[in-house]
């Protein structure tokens, strides 16, 4: 089976050993979309690998970014601002929605059930518009950087994401009638690929997999970092930890999910954001010329891809400390500390130089435990950065899982796993 | 929980005087240093109770390429009753850099160590399946190690029948 098998989707191959339809044997092979992530990353500045971690898990970027980012805060002790801080969790609450969507699509239809795909495809374009209209991007999104986000929220984002919630809430409501009882999805579902929760601990899973059988551990909880501890939400557990058991944690998580994000845009503070549309700002030229004369106060409009990253918005969206954060394009472009502001940060062999050490952090990815470790030697570039990719101990039970079943079910116990290829050979 | 996290150092160092080389907590996260062949009876010890460090999170290799010992194997565990994490790591020479595996105690163990060997060419002593898992069979090199180079060619190979 595979690596390009329609039910295959990300790369991954089975080898089968076969008695008719049961599986006696079996062998996973991985690899076939290892890009070389860590030797990468050891040869790019903190700054410049952040992209790079947009493409590990490609269905929740944004939760990748978070790791990356906190996992060097905590190395240089940077102190996020609070709006900041609920932006983070409500663009991670929504990556883990659309990681659980797409996860739970895919499995429904490989199952047969196209509706459902389609239905859950819908609504991840809902939870995909909100974060293409904040970070203007629906992948590669590189929004969340270190010390805070690039940019403020769009000013009408409320609507979109109240919108998306509501339609998003209509879509897993029908998924419920379409499949919660469904029998042929519960024959393909209900006790197949029974995990016990010794045998998930012992192969170090986490997330909506370990949750599903029973075990609760949540990084959220475990650890809680942001402003998770501060908002009201529970981690839903399953008890057989089989098939069906995955698809329902996974549901239910999504509820969870959006449950923080409707508290976190109640608690968040509302900064009014000016729009430069409407005030008379001065063109980058024409700022350029004056600042040459003398220094202004007016305000300075942005190209458009600068979209809430004015310099209003910096102490609401970014760390104050000047050595982490790229200085505002007004002050690059027209005082003499900001040009040099922006030089010290990009040039080679400045920048972000965290102190000697090593450090593990980890947050709860739309798969599990997502961990950064990053092994500092005190110059620019990480000396070695180590990502714990969540499915990569998740896949690596598949071969137990699946040994005595049917061909049939492999189709969906892997769908039910959420393995995604960029995440798992990095 | 702070007074908790030192404890556990402590206790260690108590126990094993002569075994703990090192321990530490840098950025707030536990660490001990130890020799390889002490390894499994430290886990062993680890994994039952009271501490319970029941799941391996994580396991990879940094190369030093300058030091003595060149490579370094960073596990952390976690317990989950006491919610903590522990970093053990062992030096490893550059002449024989040989480790006990884990397989039987940890079976995701299996793949974290066949990423180990693959990347860094580090053996695991009484693995099952010792094969490489994201490179194919027939790289040449180490792509993880130091003085392998970034942009470096492999030769072709024929393709599998």
């Amino acid at each position: 089976m595979g690596p390009s098998h329609p039910a295959m989707h990300g790369t991954i191959r089975i080898m089968l050993e076969l008695d008719g339809e049961r599986i006696l044997n079996s062998e996973v092979e991985v690899g076939y979309l290892h890009r070389g992530f860590e030797k990468t990353c050891e040869h790019r500045t903190y700054f410049n690998l952040l992209p790079y971690t947009d493409r590990m898990n490609y269905v929740s970027p944004l939760i990748n970014n978070l790791g990356y980012v906190m996992t060097l805060e905590k190395m240089l002790n940077i102190e996020v601002p609070e709006k900041a801080q609920y932006i983070r969790v409500i663009m991670s609450e929504l990556s883990r929605i659309s990681d659980h969507l797409t996860c739970l699509a895919a499995m429904a239809m490989e199952c047969g059930a196209f509706t459902v795909f389609l239905y859950k495809m819908k609504a991840r374009e809902f939870i995909w518009d909100v974060i293409e209209q904040t970070t203007g991007a629906r992948m590669t999104t590189s929004y969340i950087r270190i010390g805070g986000v690039r940019a403020d929220l769009h000013p009408d984002y409320e609507d979109v994401l109240k919108k998306a919630i509501g339609e998003t809430k209509k879509v897993l409501k029908d998924v419920h009638g379409l499949l919660d009882k469904n029998k042929i999805f519960l024959n393909r579902t209900r006790n197949i690929a029974v995990v016990p929760p010794e045998m998930a601990i012992n192969y170090g899973w986490t997330g909506p997999c370990l949750r599903s059988t029973g075990v609760y551990y949540d990084v959220r909880k475990a650890h809680p970092y942001l402003v998770y501890d501060q908002l009201d939400w529970e981690v839903p557990l399953g008890d057989r930890g089989d098939n069906y058991d995955r698809y329902m944690v996974r549901m239910k998580e999504m509820e969870q999910s959006m449950r923080i994000v409707e508290q976190a845009m109640q608690k968040i503070i509302k900064t009014l954001r000016p729009s430069p549309t409407m005030a008379k700002w001065l063109e980058p030229a024409e700022a350029i010329r004056i600042s040459r004369i003398q220094k202004t106060d007016k305000k300075i409009r942005l190209s458009p891809n600068l979209e809430g990253s004015e310099k209003d918005a910096y102490p609401d969206i970014l760390a104050k400390d000047r050595r982490y954060i790229v200085p505002p394009k007004e002050d690059t472009y027209t005082s003499i500390e900001g040009i040099i502001n922006h030089f010290k940060f990009f040039m080679k062999e400045h920048g972000i130089r965290p102190p000697k050490g090593d450090v593990y952090f980890s947050v709860e990815g739309g798969n599990g435990e997502l961990g950064f470790y990053i092994i500092s030697d005190g110059t620019d570039r990480p000396y070695r950065l180590h990502v714990r990719a969540p499915c990569f101990h998740v896949v690596a039970a598949l071969e137990e899982m699946i040994k005595g079943h049917y061909v049939a079910d492999v189709i969906p116990t892997f769908g039910s796993m959420n393995m995604i290829g960029g995440e798992l050979d990095r | 929980m702070e007074e908790k996290k030192v404890k556990i150092l402590e206790e260690l160092k108590k126990t094993f005087p002569d075994k703990i080389k090192e321990a530490s907590a840098p950025f707030g996260d536990e660490t001990i240093v130890i020799d390889r062949d002490f390894l499994v009876i430290l886990v062993d010890f680890l994994r039952k109770k009271p501490h319970s460090y029941t799941m391996l999170l994580d396991l990879t290799c940094i190369d030093y390429m300058d030091r003595k010992p060149r490579f370094e194997i960073v596990f952390h565990l976690f317990s989950l009753s006491n919610n903590h994490r522990l970093r053990l790591k062992v030096p490893l020479p550059d002449e024989d850099p040989w480790i006990d595996s884990l397989t039987f105690i940890w079976k995701n163990a299996n793949w974290l160590e066949r990423e180990v060997f693959d990347m860094f060419g580090v053996e695991f002593r009484g693995h099952p399946d010792l094969r490489r898992i994201f490179m194919y069979d027939g790289f040449i090199g180490y792509p993880l190690r130091k003085d392998y180079p970034l942009r470096k060619r492999q030769p072709r190979i024929r393709l599998r029948k």
